[in-house]
């Protein structure tokens, strides 16, 4: 079987729109809401979760064979915390403030379920290359979600992109204007209602998802 | 006394593992659909916190803390791999003790039991407290002994329970509501944990 066939080209393109891990498949919901205030974290946390499942998923495909099936979870585990630590270590000394702001959620990757649900449900079944084109794909789709939820919050609740001013100054209210930023998008409850508003869009324009 | 209590109503109103740090919610969403299931799973969940989180504790000032097993060993990067050995150890050894004294409760928590080793709010909390032991001692959420890991791991499980029964009883009686099509399901139970979420910011200024 070639590297680039039609069938590696579903595993690839099925997670980014009609199998994406969090409108579709519930998984990784919980640092899906929690990191998503603004834009930089998002897209570093989407960034981590997509190396580490592809790596994970290679790693175990390898071990598939020799794991004894009683003690795969904590083996899993095992093989995902690792990776984990080298990722967090690799943020604390490049991207300090963003690991900073990540804070817990960056430890938390290890009980994500997208990891150990790709693991169970594709990498203990599949080989490395088609594993690690499912770990890249279901990164990305959860990427992809990430990085619209915190676009739409930075926007609405900080007006900055990347921290780059778009609402002009003399448009505030304290400046004469009329604009003030939406508090409320900087809240924890803002973010379920826009998963909510994304997996309403998702759903009807691909009616068949139930 | 009063950290004690101070702490204790915080991690249950004010710092809730779900409307303030979502942890947990993949559990948190598959099972609240009827009050009786996810009573049992918060209990579990309750249960399974009240050790790890003091055990963790231990780990980290005896063994991982820098300078704590002998002098210039810092251990902490391998905190990660010790926490959650730690929690699948002890879920698989509640597990064991449930199903030889309680096979009722066994059979009545089935696949959650062993589903909670990959709950975040498990792995969250134990993070939490390894953030919270270095904090100011004066401030509320100040981690410096055994009694306030367990009055904070009682009172994230018990907002965490909290939680999850007050969703599936919103569930239930929403079964008869119409809905969309589209947001059936999954999405208006986001609506739904959204709205409760605002509704627990009122705590967020809470004083003891």
């Amino acid at each position: 079987m070639s590297l680039f066939s039609k069938e590696n080209g579903e595993v690839f393109k099925g997670p980014l729109n009609l199998n994406n891990p969090v409108a579709v498949q519930v998984l990784g919901i919980c640092s899906a809401l929690a990191v998503t205030s603004q834009l930089k974290p998002a897209i570093v946390m989407g960034l981590s979760v997509t190396v580490i499942t592809a790596f994970a998923n290679v790693i175990i495909s390898l071990l598939r064979k020799t794991i004894p099936n009683r003690i795969r979870i904590i083996v899993q585990l095992v093989v995902v915390a690792a990776l984990v630590t080298i990722v967090s270590n690799i943020l604390k000394a490049f991207v300090y403030d963003v690991s900073v702001q990540l804070s817990v959620y960056v430890g938390l990757i290890i009980t994500n379920c997208i990891l150990m649900g790709r693991l169970e449900a594709f990498a203990m079944q599949n080989g490395p290359w088609e594993s690690f084109l499912d770990g890249i794909g279901n990164g990305l789709g959860y990427a992809f979600v990430l990085v619209a939820v915190g676009l739409v919050r930075e926007i609405l609740g900080f007006g900055t992109i990347l921290d780059f001013p778009i609402i002009p100054d003399a448009a505030y209210m304290e400046n004469g204007g009329l604009y003030i930023n939406n508090g409320m998008m900087t809240m924890p409850a803002m973010a379920l209602i826009l998963v909510a508003c994304f997996i309403w869009v998702h759903r009807a324009v691909n009616k068949d998802i139930k | 006394m009063e950290h004690f209590i101070s702490l204790f109503v915080r991690s249950i109103f004010v710092d809730n593992m779900i409307f303030a740090f979502f942890l947990g919610m993949c559990s948190y969403l598959a099972v609240s659909k009827t009050v009786k299931t996810s009573f049992g799973l918060g209990v579990a969940v309750t249960f399974v916190l009240l050790i790890t989180v003091p055990v963790d504790y231990i780990l980290q000032t005896k063994v991982l803390a820098p300078g704590a097993l002998a002098d210039g060993v810092d251990l902490t990067f391998l905190a990660f791999i010790l926490f959650i050995a730690v929690i699948a150890g002890i879920v698989q050894l509640v597990e064991m003790i449930v199903e030889r004294f309680s096979p009722s409760l066994y059979a009545a928590l089935g696949i959650f039991l062993p589903l909670i080793a990959v709950n975040c709010a498990i792995m969250g909390a134990s993070l939490f407290m390894q953030q919270r032991i270095n904090m100011d001692p004066a401030s509320t959420q100040y981690i410096g002994g055994i009694g306030d890991c367990i009055a904070y791991a009682l009172g994230s499980g018990i907002g965490w329970t909290l939680a999850i029964v007050g969703l599936a009883a919103i569930r239930e009686k929403m079964a008869y509501s119409d809905v969309p099509k589209p947001l059936q399901g999954l999405g208006i139970t986001f609506i739904t944990v959204g709205l409760m979420a605002m509704a627990f910011m009122c705590f967020s200024g809470l004083k003891i």
